[in-house]
């Protein structure tokens, strides 16, 4: 957020900025009161108990063989859609930004779709359609093609999930791409796809990436979709899913432990991603 | 013109195999699973699906989500005008550290976000057993669920406000203050009307997610049918009672739900853009 210039208007005086707007102290405030109620207390709740447990026994709970198992697949079913929404997602924000043809807004109001469904209702049907007798799981089943209640399904709803992050982060850089730029590789001589893959391809990157780091961020905590399409098969058991588990069998430390390391991790993943898009913004600038 | 139009221009072949390939893909991936939710509802008939939904349960289900949300979401407009006019109009220390704080729960599991509620208020939580002595019940109860919810949702509205204030500067509220304004009056005729598409956009989107939330309140609630179970709550355990439609019945709710709100956010967009 914090942006080279400020928008807000105000005179010097004394070196301090001077604003006239009143209410300063009452809606930070409110803000401050309101943060540290819902997220602030929460979070030192959770560092106040599990430092009542044993870092020995909290080390051990969060990273036994069934939390490695969890992370490994949250892991590589979040990897694997991201990396599908990529490109996916990618030829979707072109098409959608780059050409006209009949049916484009339709498309473009139903990029958001799977950020208005409710995930569990998104996991119940893309269950259903690809199971033995779906409208889609009864041709693909066959064929040797798994969709519901299998590793594969679970990459299937993160999938779905995680697509809109992808497209839309990637739209609006791609509607103010300079023209000019192609326009002149190819005023020098250079084909189409020798200007996507030298020009247009390698300014998108940065922001592409983005995108699959959202994807990717969403995936590794979705829950909601992947109670229904996983089939609770100890295979498929993704580290929000080992959380719930442990609640029920009343294992506090336990799942404590999993959401400190799935913490530690989304964590991890979002300096990336702060990383990750100041680079862009030079390389944007450069 | 001489110059070769045909560089600059994708080729129609791939233009058209691309086109076809996103329409595929969508028609597959997206709208399929939405026509998916309304067959299977109406698979055994208009009266099950009837019966389905005025099922004591789901009635009481309908009931709690609308609560859930009737509570959260005005809390969330309060909390995102407030927390938008302090950060957007005035400049502080600390001021990226509390947006790194709303940007939080985005980056927390909503499950992680369930659980630290337990964690705090639960009865082996650390504040469950004062709680349990003033018989306060917040976990496996409406507070609890309230609170999840908000946790997820909070930055939706606060999101949306803090560009278009931080673009629309502090000019024209300088201007009402100086002719003679009240604060008050200020924020009602000169900001709020600035921003209500924005508001509105925000608040269509908290809600969805506010009434479609799943992991956290799933944590929270207890599942106790026909009390704290909210609509995403009925539909998983209708799913495992091996009723073929009654789920799909009341997830058919939630669809239309999800269509209403990509209708009025289109209409939303239409309308700023229009204004802008």
């Amino acid at each position: 957020m914090p942006s080279g210039h400020s928008p807000v208007s105000g005179r010097e005086l004394n070196g301090r900025r001077f604003n006239p707007l009143p209410g300063l102290s009452i809606t930070l405030g409110f803000t401050v009161f309101y943060l540290s109620v819902i997220v602030l207390f929460p979070i030192a709740v959770l560092l106040l108990r599990s430092a009542e447990v044993s870092p020995k026994k909290l080390w051990d709970a969060a990273f036994d063989a069934q939390a490695l198992t969890a992370y490994g697949f949250s892991l590589w079913s979040s990897l694997a859609a991201a990396s599908i929404n990529l490109v996916f997602g990618s030829v979707m924000a072109w098409v959608l930004v780059r050409y006209t043809f009949p049916g484009r807004r339709i498309l473009d109001g139903l990029v958001d779709f799977p950020f208005a469904l409710p995930t569990a209702v998104a996991g119940l049907t893309l269950a259903n359609l690809f199971s033995e007798h779906g409208w889609l799981g009864r041709y693909l089943t066959p064929l040797g093609f798994h969709g519901a209640y299998s590793r594969l399904g679970v990459v299937i709803a993160l999938t779905f999930v995680g697509l809109p992050f992808s497209v839309r982060t990637l739209q609006p850089v791609l509607e103010h791409f300079d023209h000019a730029v192609e326009e002149a590789a190819a005023s020098l001589g250079a084909g189409r796809l020798r200007t996507f893959v030298f020009i247009i391809a390698p300014t998108l990157l940065p922001t592409a990436l983005t995108g699959f780091g959202l994807a990717f961020a969403r995936a590794l905590g979705e829950y909601g979709s992947i109670v229904f399409i996983s089939g609770n098969l100890p295979s498929t058991q993704i580290a929000p899913m080992l959380i719930v588990t442990r609640l029920d069998e009343y294992d506090y430390a336990g799942a404590m432990a999993v959401a400190l390391a799935l913490m530690v991790l989304s964590f991890a993943l979002l300096y990336l991603l702060n990383r990750l898009q100041q680079w862009s913004a030079n390389f944007q600038q450069s | 013109m001489s110059r070769p139009k045909h560089s600059v221009r994708d080729p129609a072949v791939v233009k058209w195999i691309l086109i076809v390939v996103v329409v595929v893909f969508c028609a597959v991936f997206l709208l399929l699973p939405l026509v998916n939710v309304f067959a299977q509802a109406f698979a055994l008939g208009w009266s099950h699906y009837v019966k389905a939904l005025a099922d004591h349960d789901t009635q009481s289900a309908i009931r709690m989500t609308l609560l859930v949300a009737g509570i959260s979401v005005p809390l969330n407009v309060i909390f995102g005008l407030a927390g938008s006019w302090a950060l957007a109009k005035f400049q502080f220390r600390g001021k990226a550290f509390l947006l790194t704080l709303i940007d939080l729960p985005f980056s927390i599991s909503p499950v992680v976000g369930g659980l630290l509620f337990v964690l705090a208020f639960g009865a082996h939580g650390l504040l469950g057993g004062w709680l349990e002595a003033h018989h306060v019940k917040i976990i496996f109860a409406l507070p609890g669920m309230v609170l999840a919810t908000i946790f997820v949702t909070f930055p939706f509205v606060v999101r949306e406000l803090i560009p278009i204030m931080e673009a629309q500067g502090t000019d024209q509220e300088e201007a009402a203050l100086v002719l003679g304004a009240s604060g008050w009056q200020t924020f009602w005729g000169v900001t709020l009307p600035s921003v209500k598409w924005g508001l509105l956009y925000g608040i269509i989107l908290c809600n969805a997610r506010a009434m479609g939330e799943f992991g956290a309140v799933s944590v929270v609630s207890g599942h106790i049918a026909g009390q704290t179970d909210t609509l995403p709550l009925r539909v998983e355990k209708l799913y495992n009672e091996f009723d073929p439609a009654a789920p799909f019945a009341v997830a058919s709710l939630l669809g239309i739900l999800a269509l209403v709100t990509l209708g009025v956010k289109t209409f939303l967009e239409w309308k700023s853009a229009g204004e802008r």
